[in-house]
């Protein structure tokens, strides 16, 4: 059967950002209320660039890119704002427009490789299947093209893999070839929503440099998605901080790690287990939890865990303000490295608590 | 190798326990069998025909006598007043008519259960779900004889549109035999299908939740390839299973459909065999009946592995 492949208008202007996300929000609609899972993000993303996208469990991160991709079901879930994809809305388009661009133009990398391959179809099957789809590529042509992909993907003796099942394969090699099905098109926008974090630590930063080298080659834009700054650091050019459904800091990797400006940020950035401190040395954590998405504080979502947190911040809700280096952003009223954040947090430290009524320690820590 | 041999050993122990059971159970019957089949002739016939049957000797006695029969292919005799046939002739007459329509109510039931199984899956809590659902567990409410009966005259004798009972043979005439099936097939598949449908159902509903049907989704795939090609058979182990046990329900469900349709198969045999006393007719058939349900279950078995590599290659 012959497919239309439906290949999005490349934009007039070249300048033109692959990705346009606008005030997206998606509320999932639950019997305990309305969930705002995501809130408001907006962002830009260039063709051949990668934005990683940090937060906690809980931010929203994994929620953003499926609301993105629309791949959320579509009962109990509202999806407002726009995202565009070389100027085509994705938000609210028709599945079947959203399905000639899944696996060809927007593909994703999902979590855990253990479990996002199907376990009864054999690893070549499970290529051939999106090429044949998308490509109208013959079974002996996809053959060819899956078991080059696999080589690409740096899986040794691809013959003998393609008729093997995922169970077969280590969990390292499964992610290898889920990035195989998705790179499969030759997409140019890829999302990758912690492609890592089911994988041990050894396999980690092979995967990572996979992609990296792959995002490289093929000058694709990718979305990575994270829990670890440390994952993001050497690898997005942007890197974009979530908290409670928002972006709460948003800059260029180096800008960010030079110059945060969000408590958020830094809290995250000191919970990085460092390797020249003492071993049996504390790890620094943020105390308390995520807000309930539910019914979410009227100020500033982090303001009831931050150290800084004045009266204003558990009232008014800071908008995500310019700072003065280039493209960096942040939503914070008394932020990290200004006079008025330093004053906030001396003040706090003489109370003994923040605003919110938590304890804030006395003792000296690096800021 | 180890697995077949373990296979053969519960083959053995089955058919032990189910003949022995079988062979108490006959023992219980009050009266004397040789009064049942003779009633009118003289006595020496019943003496002649104790004697046969080894009706003096104690229990244990004549069941070893009757294994050691059954074991070598000899299922004894059928004992009429007049004439003595052998059971194995009976029954090559009358297996292949219940193996038929187990086989069509079987496999009706499952062409119909899977597609709804599927949608009903994909459609979890819609209208279409819900109707079915109830309708369904409405069928199954419905015994297969009072279903059978309904059918019977209703389609079969005021609609005329198929043969209210009666059995005609495959090599006789194929639409004749497909028309008279039909209404029994309907009568026992009825009943099963709801059960398929649910058990599938719930797995589905269990699969497409599942990592792999999301990434499926994001290849771009259309809905249909999902759910059939990639939901599908993960999904199926359980209903395949259930559909191997119910060979039970069916052998039951099938001796009652057949009496009421008047197919002469393995049911009916039984059914007189019962109520004529001819305990070594009762004994191998029951036996036989054991035999297939054993083999059917070993069949399922080896299909769980075509389904699931896992399990092929944890059995190595």
């Amino acid at each position: 059967m012959a497919r239309r492949r439906i290949v999005a208008e490349p934009s007039k202007d070249q300048t033109e950002p692959l990705l346009v996300v606008d005030d997206l929000h998606t509320t999932f609609r639950t019997p305990s209320g309305r969930v705002r899972a995501v809130n408001g993000v907006s962002f830009e993303l260039k063709q051949g660039r990668t934005l990683g996208i940090v937060g906690e469990s809980g931010s929203g991160k994994s929620v953003l890119s499926r609301t993105i991709m629309g791949l959320l079901p579509s009962n109990n879930v509202e999806v407002t704002g726009s995202a565009r994809y070389r100027g085509n809305e994705l938000v609210g388009a028709k599945s079947s427009v959203l399905r000639s661009l899944w696996g060809s133009e927007l593909s994703m990398i999902f979590q855990d490789p253990m479990t996002s391959l199907n376990p009864v179809m054999r690893i070549g099957k499970q290529i051939t299947e999106v090429l044949r789809h998308h490509l109208d590529m013959s079974n002996d042509e996809a053959e060819d093209m899956a078991v080059s992909l696999l080589r690409s993907v740096k899986i040794p003796e691809p013959e003998k893999r393609v008729r093997q099942y995922p169970h077969e394969l280590s969990g390292g090699m499964r992610q290898r070839v889920v990035i195989a099905v998705a790179l499969a098109c030759g997409p140019h926008l890829l999302f990758a929503d912690e492609p890592t974090t089911a994988l041990d630590v050894t396999v980690q930063a092979q995967i990572l440099d996979l992609l990296d080298e792959q995002q490289r080659e093929r000058f694709m834009s990718m979305v990575l998605v994270t829990h670890d700054l440390g994952v993001v650091a050497g690898r997005a050019h942007d890197i974009a901080v979530m908290y409670a459904g928002r972006i709460v800091e948003m800059a260029p990797t180096r800008t960010l790690f030079q110059n945060m400006r969000m408590p958020y940020t830094q809290a995250l950035f000191e919970s990085i287990p460092k390797l020249d401190l003492p071993s049996h040395t504390r790890l620094t954590v943020i105390p308390g939890r995520p807000p309930d998405l539910v019914n979410p504080p009227t100020g500033c979502s982090f303001a009831p865990r931050c150290e800084r947190a004045q009266a204003r911040c558990l009232e008014e809700q800071p908008p995500l303000m310019e700072a003065e280096t280039p493209d960096h952003r942040y939503a914070c009223f008394y932020p990290v490295g200004t006079p008025e954040g330093d004053e906030a947090l001396a003040e706090n430290r003489r109370r003994g608590y923040q605003a919110a009524g938590v304890p804030v320690m006395i003792q000296e820590k690096a800021s | 190798m180890n697995n077949a041999l373990r296979k053969l050993g519960q083959l053995a122990l089955v058919l032990f326990l189910v003949t022995l059971f079988t062979a108490l159970l006959v023992s219980l019957l009050p009266g004397d069998p040789a009064e049942v089949i003779i009633p009118f002739g003289d006595e020496s016939d019943r003496e002649a025909l104790r004697e046969e049957l080894n009706l003096d000797d104690p229990l244990p006695v004549r069941y070893v006598a009757w294994l050691g029969d059954f074991v070598t292919g000899d299922m004894g005799n059928y004992y009429r007043q007049s004439i003595t046939e052998p059971v194995a002739d009976r029954v090559t007459q009358a297996a292949p008519v219940s193996l038929l329509l187990m086989l069509y109510a079987q496999v009706l039931a499952l062409v119909i259960a899977i597609p709804l199984g599927v949608i009903t899956a994909q459609r979890a809590g819609s209208f279409f779900d819900k109707f079915t659902n109830t309708t369904a567990f409405g069928i199954l409410a419905i015994p297969n004889f009072v279903l059978a009966l309904v059918l019977s005259y209703v389609v079969g004798v005021e609609l005329g549109w198929l043969p209210p009972q009666g059995y005609v043979r495959f090599s006789n005439d194929i639409g004749e035999h497909f028309r008279s099936m039909i209404l029994p097939s309907i009568s026992l598949a009825a009943g099963q299908v709801a059960v398929y449908m649910r058990l599938l159902r719930t797995d589905m509903v269990a699969t497409l939740q599942e990592d792999f049907i999301l990434m499926a989704k994001a290849k771009g795939l259309s809905n249909k390839r999902v759910l059939w090609r990639h939901a599908l058979r993960p999904s199926s182990l359980t209903l395949l299973t259930v559909a191997g046990l119910n060979v039970g329900t069916l052998v039951g469900g099938a001796l009652i459909i057949e009496i009421i349709f008047t197919l002469p198969g393995m049911g009916v045999l039984i059914f007189q065999a019962i109520s004529e006393r001819q305990y070594v007719a009762i004994q191998s058939l029951v036996a036989l009946i054991a035999v297939g349900y054993v083999l059917v279950n070993v069949f399922v078995d080896m299909l769980y592995a075509a389904l699931d590599p896992r399990i092929r290659s944890a059995r190595g």
